[in-house]
């Protein structure tokens, strides 16, 4: 995970801050009185399947969607009476790329320099730097038309961290590219979140990509906050090891009773019991099963809490649904 | 100042994708010839003359308008496009106003439908209409308002529909009542009854009246009243333009 180096954040503040935040759609809520915190410097996730709300956070936050109710405030500036002061401050990178296709790199640069109001005499130098970071110096002056989708994402970080925001908005900063990119793509996050003092916060509904990158992650089903807390602690509190077996004559009453067995799920006649700490208690938890078939243990994954608090996985098939979403939007 | 940059930006943004779309351009330019050689010379040889005129040099003024009038009001169909493909989330969460960005866009609009206008003055020049300098530099002023007020009434329908398809119907609801009502191809002189009473409440009128007078001098209303109802037009339209940039 990121470290920052030293000096970068004397204290850890908070940063972006919202009670009750409430945004309707009807009668359906998309995001349902949430209250989060996010201190200074972290890369906090919110991950969810889609429609959970997170994209509907993320809007309001960075004043493209007023709250139905409640109150937030990014940076000390509350999101409704400050709008601009918020966007000033931060940057964002939306889920569909939002660079002009008949611009080059450079151009798209040069546009947000001047529509963010980025002191003329560093310009130049600060078009420089973000290219560099994202390193796509090279094909700088060539038109976006022209680039690949990862390419067209780091442009889009580099343009959204150009004018120093406090804070970066990331918003599926991998959707639909291939698992080389996206791993490219979180080095370049978390090296700049590192390299420029900032203030992370992103959504996505990739396991991996909240684990990889994330210092702390929330996650958000039917707008709601399910549960916050680091990946790591996640994973060990709630749901430490999953051993999967298959009992010949099938019996939980025995295991029920074990108390370093946290849950157990029946499901197409496996069974799932999530186990504190698996290595050290396997040997003991088999004397308990009866004969078995089959056993697997692995260690747990954030899937597993969020399958642990909501009762149902996030499925690929219903996060990529992004793009009949968008179109029904429109 | 960091609104104006942000005009520029969003001009500038507008100036360079229509110079790299050259499907743009051309199909702009070929419309207005072939209504100057194909219709005006074609009707022409069957009318004597229109107010000492040929008939081809008769409508030069309205075509000119003609242009200007589709090709703004057009370009308000890329809001869509933007607002479609998420380019303009870019500009909507930058931290310049609403005006800034109508203005942007607009004068981006105005810009396009202004190189095309270069265009009809030079080829005006070969087919023997009578242009001087400040003719010129008079129309291309004249223009550029009736531009501004097209556009952003291309905006504004643009930055309420969803979809380019509407925008298509919906424009040519008000385009060609506009055009045909509006005297670029005939005399409004002439008219009777119910045809001149929506001449006279078409603001296009006026501006066709003062391109035509400033080019050929013959005026049908007082040059300052053209203006007049041109420029309190134009301001109404991009009031309303703002207005609905605040709203997307």
């Amino acid at each position: 995970m990121n470290t920052k180096p030293e000096g970068c954040f004397s204290e850890e503040p908070v940063v972006i801050k919202t009670e009750a935040l409430t945004r309707k759609y009807g009668k359906i809520s998309a995001v349902d009185s949430m209250n989060l915190e996010v201190k200074e410097g972290e890369i906090f996730g919110l991950l969810g399947p889609n429609g959970a709300g997170k994209t509907t956070l993320i809007s309001m936050l960075c004043t493209i969607l007023k709250p139905t109710s409640g109150r937030a405030s990014v940076n000390g500036f509350d999101i409704v009476k400050e709008p601009g002061k918020v966007r000033k401050s931060i940057g964002i990178v939306f889920q569909a790329p939002s660079v002009d296709d008949l611009l080059t790199g450079r151009e798209n640069l040069q546009m947000h320099n001047l529509l963010f109001g980025v002191p003329r005499e560093i310009r130049k130098q600060r078009i420089h730097e973000v290219l560099s970071i994202v390193n796509l110096e090279k094909r700088a002056d060539d038109l976006v038309n022209t680039y690949s989708g990862g390419m067209r994402r780091r442009l889009e970080l580099a343009r959204g961290i150009m004018h120093h925001p406090k804070i970066l908005f990331l918003d599926e900063p991998t959707l639909g590219l291939d698992p080389q990119t996206r791993e490219h793509i979180w080095e370049y996050i978390s090296d700049l979140a590192v390299k420029e003092c900032m203030t992370v916060m992103l959504t996505t509904h990739y396991m991996e990509e909240a684990e990889s990158l994330c210092d702390r992650v929330a996650i958000i089903d039917y707008g709601k906050i399910v549960v916050l807390d680091s990946p790591s602690e996640l994973k060990n509190q709630i749901v430490g090891d999953v051993v999967k077996l298959k009992q010949r004559t099938p019996d939980t009453e025995a295991l029920k009773k074990l108390e370093y067995v946290r849950k157990i799920e029946v499901k197409d006649g496996l069974l799932y019991l999530s186990i504190k700490d698996a290595s050290k208690h396997l040997q003991d938890l088999l004397t308990h099963t009866g004969s078995i078939d089959f056993v697997e243990v692995r260690s747990g994954t954030l899937n597993d809490v969020f399958m642990h608090y909501t009762g149902r996985e996030i499925r690929e098939g219903e996060a990529e649904g992004g793009f009949w979403e968008r179109m029904m939007k429109k | 100042m960091s609104e104006i940059e942000g005009i520029y930006a969003i001009w500038l943004r507008e100036a360079k994708i229509y110079m790299r779309e050259k499907e743009r351009v051309i199909s702009s330019i070929v419309s207005p010839l072939l209504w100057i050689f194909a219709f005006g010379a074609g009707v022409g040889s069957t009318v004597e003359t229109v107010q000492g005129y040929s008939y081809q040099i008769f409508i030069y003024p309205g075509v000119v308008v003609m242009t200007v009038l589709f090709a703004s009001l057009f370009y308000g169909v890329y809001i869509i496009w933007d607002r479609k493909l998420d380019f303009l989330k870019e500009v909507l969460v930058a931290p310049v106003s609403r005006a800034s960005v109508f203005a942007g866009k607009a004068l981006g609009g105005a810009t396009d439908s202004m190189i095309q206008v270069v265009f009809l003055l030079i080829i005006g020049l070969f087919i023997s209409v009578p242009l001087t300098p400040i003719v010129i530099i008079k129309a291309f002023l004249m223009l550029l308002l009736i531009s501004i007020a097209m556009v952003s009434i291309g905006l504004v329908i643009g930055a309420n529909l969803k979809s380019p398809e509407g925008f298509t119907l919906v424009i040519n609801f008000v385009m060609w009542p506009m055009f045909f009502f509006s005297g670029a191809l005939f005399p409004v002189s002439n008219l009777s009854g119910w045809l001149s009473a929506v001449t006279f409440i078409n603001p296009l009128t006026y501006g066709v009246d003062a391109v035509r007078g400033i080019i050929l001098g013959t005026h049908q209303f007082p040059i300052f009243l053209d203006v007049a109802v041109m420029l309190l037009f134009s301001l109404i339209a991009m009031g309303i333009g703002v207005l609905s940039f605040r709203r997307m």
